[in-house]
């Protein structure tokens, strides 16, 4: 951190390669520059901002069809759960870098290989979450619903996913942040996302603006989201504020 | 038939209030039903035969191991038989598809499990959901349940469970089975996670409400005061699953069939007998020279309760009030010899060696073995 800071210190006034246009502001980078912002909005961080949202609701949403098609599946055959977590933890644990590096070979630099980097790093989180929130139906519950004739399907349906609810979106939102975070280093093969600004402003020496505001947007985003996925469990579970009066 | 009961319809009972509604109920058939799991020599249930008429209510009761949850169980196919076969209104619950089957028979448990996610009007329409019942006649029946468990319709049907009492939540898992108008009921041991007071509450409000809708009820409880109190008809189970006895509460505290169900009633089966009995079923005293201030009880009261006053009292007679408050008679400790000779000569044995048998098998010529 020291050592970064001294580099900036070192570098002195940089010239960002930023047209004929740059400011005052902008040619002493200064910490932020407003004019900058403004002027490039539209060409370079609103398309970078939406990318990021694609990259990141793509991810996710496979990956949570994924994870729930695995979960239902080791809910009801228990043995399943050990090897599920088992592949779902390497994929986790392989240096993302690394992941998006390998996959160019057999997928090519391109959206296919930024996502299923991106969705293998969702299945743990959100597999382990799902599976818990469906054992963590009291048992009485389920007996009750299988007592009153209720089919398999209909006891899933009606009664386990409601229940697990508070526990995927719990997971959910630890993914989403995940992902965000994550998709910013896409860039290395895939040249799309908040990645790419905060890409070209490092390689300016760093360009601070640019830097500040696109690992800004980054953050907000992540706040945002997070945000949504607050409001979204309260609005889909109301029973879970509902107190004795 | 039913002695139990009548100590207990008076009184703000929430159940009481039940609606004049048509109801079905069905009578139950075991027919040497038995239960094995692979692996295991025992059986859990043995040959295991009994008749609930329609509209009485049968205790399943007996020691932890005895079977009786399971027996219940067998009865709603929720644990499959091993040999036998149960009849319900003259057909074999075997023949029946056994979701159609659990949808035809209220099904209330210990730990309730009503639905968090869901509403108390939500909770009570998932039968009539699963049956698919028109909204109207769904909304209609939820109305009127709530008002038979005396929780007010507007107020209560939008809460969810986390919202009642352990005493509300057991009466909306009572209307909840209630809620398709099942001919038969299970429930196992639906009053066990409650205090004793409340406990007492809902038994005496369920059999008010069992007065109103005359449904056929299988309880399993292991608590064998609440066995004579709620039953009709007690199943004593013991180890193995296999039936001791089964009879009326009264002829299972008068001629135990077996030392094991002498134990299990208790040595005070005596004055466990006395609680079948209530102060107006007896002949009592004229009330000359009732002190002012004397022990007064309604003649609701049983027998059991008003003797345990007078020797609260050291002896003092008891008066016997009306619903007006007038006194209908005296009690005094003297009836109670009057009593018991009554009883012998009605069972054809000495007075006052009550307790001092209980261990003794086979007692008395009406004895009955039950295989």
């Amino acid at each position: 951190m020291s050592g970064y800071a001294a580099t900036l210190a070192a570098a002195g006034p940089v010239i960002p390669n930023f047209g004929a246009h740059s400011s005052k502001c902008v040619v002493e980078n200064r910490f932020f520059c407003g004019d900058w912002v403004s002027r490039n909005w539209d060409s370079v961080l609103w398309p970078a901002l939406r990318q990021h949202v694609m990259l990141t609701a793509i991810a996710v949403g496979i990956g949570f069809l994924i994870s729930i098609a695995l979960a239902l599946a080791a809910h009801r055959y228990g043995w399943l759960e050990r090897p599920t977590l088992l592949v779902t933890t390497i994929l986790y644990t392989i240096p993302s870098l690394a992941l998006f590096e390998l996959l160019v070979a057999p997928v090519g630099a391109n959206i296919y290989a930024a996502e299923i980097a991106l969705v293998s790093y969702t299945l743990l989180i959100l597999f382990r979450n799902i599976l818990t929130g469906l054992r963590e139906v009291p048992d009485e519950v389920l007996d009750a619903a299988e007592g009153m004739g209720m089919t398999r399907g209909q006891a899933l349906l009606r009664v386990e996913l409601p229940l697990a609810l508070p526990a995927i979106v719990a997971g959910l939102r630890i993914a989403v942040v995940t992902i965000i975070a994550l998709a910013t280093i896409v860039y290395t093969i895939y040249d799309k996302g908040l990645g790419v600004p905060i890409h070209t402003a490092l390689g300016e020496g760093p360009f601070k603006t640019e830097l500040l505001v696109a690992g800004g947007l980054t953050v907000l985003l992540a706040l945002v989201a997070d945000g949504l996925l607050v409001l979204l469990q309260r609005v889909l579970t109301p029973w879970t504020r509902a107190r004795a009066t | 038939m039913k002695t139990a009961d009548t100590a207990h319809n008076e009184g703000s009972s929430a159940f009481a209030k039940a609606a004049e509604q048509e109801s079905r109920a069905a009578e139950l058939e075991l027919q040497g039903v038995s239960k094995r799991y692979p692996g295991q020599r025992e059986p859990a249930i043995a040959d295991l035969s009994f008749t609930v008429p329609a509209g009485e209510v049968c205790v399943l009761v007996g020691p932890s191991g005895s079977g009786k949850t399971t027996a219940m169980r067998l009865i709603n196919r929720m644990i499959s038989i091993s040999g036998g076969d149960i009849l319900l209104g003259g057909h074999s619950v075997l023949q029946r598809d056994a979701r159609e089957l659990r949808r035809e028979i209220g099904y209330v448990i210990q730990q309730i499990g009503l639905f968090p996610h869901q509403t108390v009007g939500e909770n009570i329409a998932t039968v009539p959901g699963l049956l698919g019942w028109s909204k109207e006649r769904t909304a209609a029946r939820v109305k009127e349940l709530l008002e038979l468990i005396d929780l007010d319709p507007q107020g209560w049907a939008g809460r969810y469970p986390a919202q009642l009492s352990g005493g509300q939540r057991q009466r909306v898992g009572v209307a909840r089975a209630l809620a398709a108008d099942p001919p038969l009921m299970l429930m196992d041991e639906p009053f066990g996670a409650i205090d004793p007071i409340n406990r007492m509450r809902l038994q005496d409000e369920f059999l008010a409400l069992q007065e109103k809708v005359r449904k056929t009820v299988v309880f399993v409880t292991h608590d064998i005061d609440e066995a004579i109190k709620m039953g009709d008809r007690i199943a004593i189970l013991r180890e193995g699953g296999h039936l001791a006895q089964y009879d009326t509460p009264r002829e299972i505290l008068t001629h135990p069939a077996d030392d094991f169900v002498a134990e299990f009633v208790g040595a005070d089966r005596g004055i466990k007998r006395l609680s079948l009995t209530t102060l107006g079923e007896l002949k009592l005293a004229e009330p000359n020279g009732l002190q002012p201030g004397a022990l007064r009880a309604p003649a609701q009261t049983s027998v059991r309760d008003a003797l345990s006053m007078i020797l609260t009292a050291n002896g003092e007679p008891l008066a016997v009030v009306d619903g007006d408050d007038r006194v209908q008679g005296l009690l005094t400790l003297s009836h109670f010899e009057q009593l018991l000779s009554e009883e012998a000569s009605a069972n054809g044995r000495a007075p006052g060696n009550g307790a001092a048998d209980a261990g003794a098998p086979g007692d008395g010529a009406t004895a009955r073995e039950v295989s």
